[in-house]
């Protein structure tokens, strides 16, 4: 029996009660939030940070970003990574960039190790926003990863020259590392996105 | 070895770039997608289910009452999740979120002229059971107006949100409600291709009506199939 996939349609500019509602403060628990990482997790803690800008170059402050990542050991929290989740970390993480003064949105979440042998460690990125029909899937790379990313093979499928729009830079705040990582729709910096 | 998934049949997607929705322009990627192929990175995904669903999330009549109940018309939306190849999706959880019966959503930013409910806040969840169907229960949202052209419109509509099985799966959609008029002036409902449309309306249904208490709607959803060749690691 064949079936034809829903279409989709975009988020609008109104899910944050429904979606990410703890961090908009509205009475509904929230299933994910941007900190992924509980006590004494496993790992190194890092955060991920950035904003979304149009194609006027304008930070969008109605966009919903998720992430998907395996934890410090390589492995995914999901039955098909059947070398099992060694550190109990669910490794899923949402956030709206409605909350902050500048629109950004962060995480606070472990370093991934490489998921499999060439694998750069990197993280899975769904971008959603009022304007989107669908949404769009991206990785964010680590720039102190130099040597992987050179083997990676999806990087290796991305043109030289834009390579970078998907390498978050590490820089370190207080004792915290930070990777910035700046998601733009269009431009000579358009970030790339995956048909996967 | 794991299954990978099919590819997002972009016939049945709308284009990023659907100019009467004014605000793609600025929005859309202009760049082709890059393919990718699928990896644990991609057949692997958060996993929510029945357990992610508290006691009155799937009943927005009563997850945001206070001293009263909401104004509007009771409904009962319910419906199946497969995927392509007709097999049920398990335990998955949905995600909803919509108007109340005025038109109005109760996001800080809505500024619709159209009254809040004090008995209705407009978010809920529900899961799907071993068969793929899920229910919740709620009350119709209205029409309300956007600043998309001059006198927009959206049609009454639920904000749907799905995982599935993995990251690929994953789903925002709307579904829309029969014979509305405001359908085929929505430049949101109309950049879906012509042929996938009806897939977003939902049928009434006298079978999931409860007598005296709510009308029924039926709103199936497909989510993409696995593919027979598995993933080669
Ligand atoms: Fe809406």
């Amino acid at each position: 029996m064949t079936k034809k996939q829903t279409p989709s349609q975009t988020i609008g500019p109104f899910f944050a009660y429904g979606l990410t509602p703890e961090q908009y403060d509205y009475n509904l628990n929230s299933v994910a939030m941007p900190q992924l990482t509980g006590e004494n997790q496993e790992g190194t803690a890092i955060r991920i940070e950035g904003q979304v800008f149009d194609g006027e170059g304008a930070a969008v402050g109605d966009a919903m970003i998720e992430i998907w990542q395996a934890d410090t050991a390589g492995r995914y929290a999901h039955p098909s990574d059947n070398r099992g989740s060694n550190t109990g970390f669910k490794g899923f993480g949402r956030v709206g960039t409605g909350t902050d003064p500048e629109q950004r949105f962060f995480f606070e979440t472990v370093k991934p190790g490489a998921v499999g042998q060439g694998q750069a460690p990197h993280i899975n990125v769904i971008v959603f926003m009022r304007g989107m029909l669908n949404h769009a899937y991206t990785r964010i790379y680590f720039s102190d990863e130099a040597e992987a990313n050179t083997t990676d093979p999806v990087l290796a499928t991305v043109p030289a020259e834009r390579r970078g729009t998907l390498i978050a830079e590490r820089d370190t705040r207080k004792g915290t590392t930070v990777y910035r990582f700046d998601i733009h729709m269009q431009g000579p910096k358009e970030t790339v996105f995956f048909d996967l | 070895m794991a299954d990978v998934f099919k590819p997002r049949d972009w016939s049945s997607h709308p284009a990023y770039l659907s100019p009467d929705y004014k605000s793609t322009a600025l929005r859309s990627p202009t760049k082709p997608l890059i393919p990718l192929t699928q990896s644990l990175s991609e057949i692997t995904g958060p996993v929510y289910g029945q357990e992610s669903v508290g006691p009155l999330d799937a009943d927005l009549t009563k997850n945001g009452a206070g001293t009263g109940e909401p104004l509007g018309e009771r409904i009962i939306v319910t419906g199946q999740v497969l995927d392509e190849d007709g097999r049920p999706v398990p335990d998955t959880l949905i995600e909803v979120w919509q108007a109340n019966a005025a038109g109005r959503y109760v996001h800080a930013a809505d500024q619709h002229d159209a009254p809040l409910d004090p008995n209705f806040f407009g978010g809920g969840r529900c899961a799907t059971n071993a068969e793929g169907w899920y229910a919740f229960r709620t009350i119709k949202p209205g029409a309300y107006p956007w600043g998309n052209h001059l006198n927009a419109w959206r049609p009454n509509h639920i904000h749907f949100s799905l995982f599935g099985p993995s990251f690929a799966t994953r789903l925002i959609t709307q579904m829309y409600f029969p014979s509305d008029p405001l359908l085929e002036l929505d430049p949101i409902f109309l950049a879906t291709p012509e042929g996938a449309r009806d897939r977003l309306v939902a049928d009434f249904s006298m079978e999931s009506t409860e007598a005296g208490i709510a009308l029924g709607y039926r709103f199936d959803i497909v989510l993409r199939g696995r593919n027979e060749t598995p993933m080669d690691s």
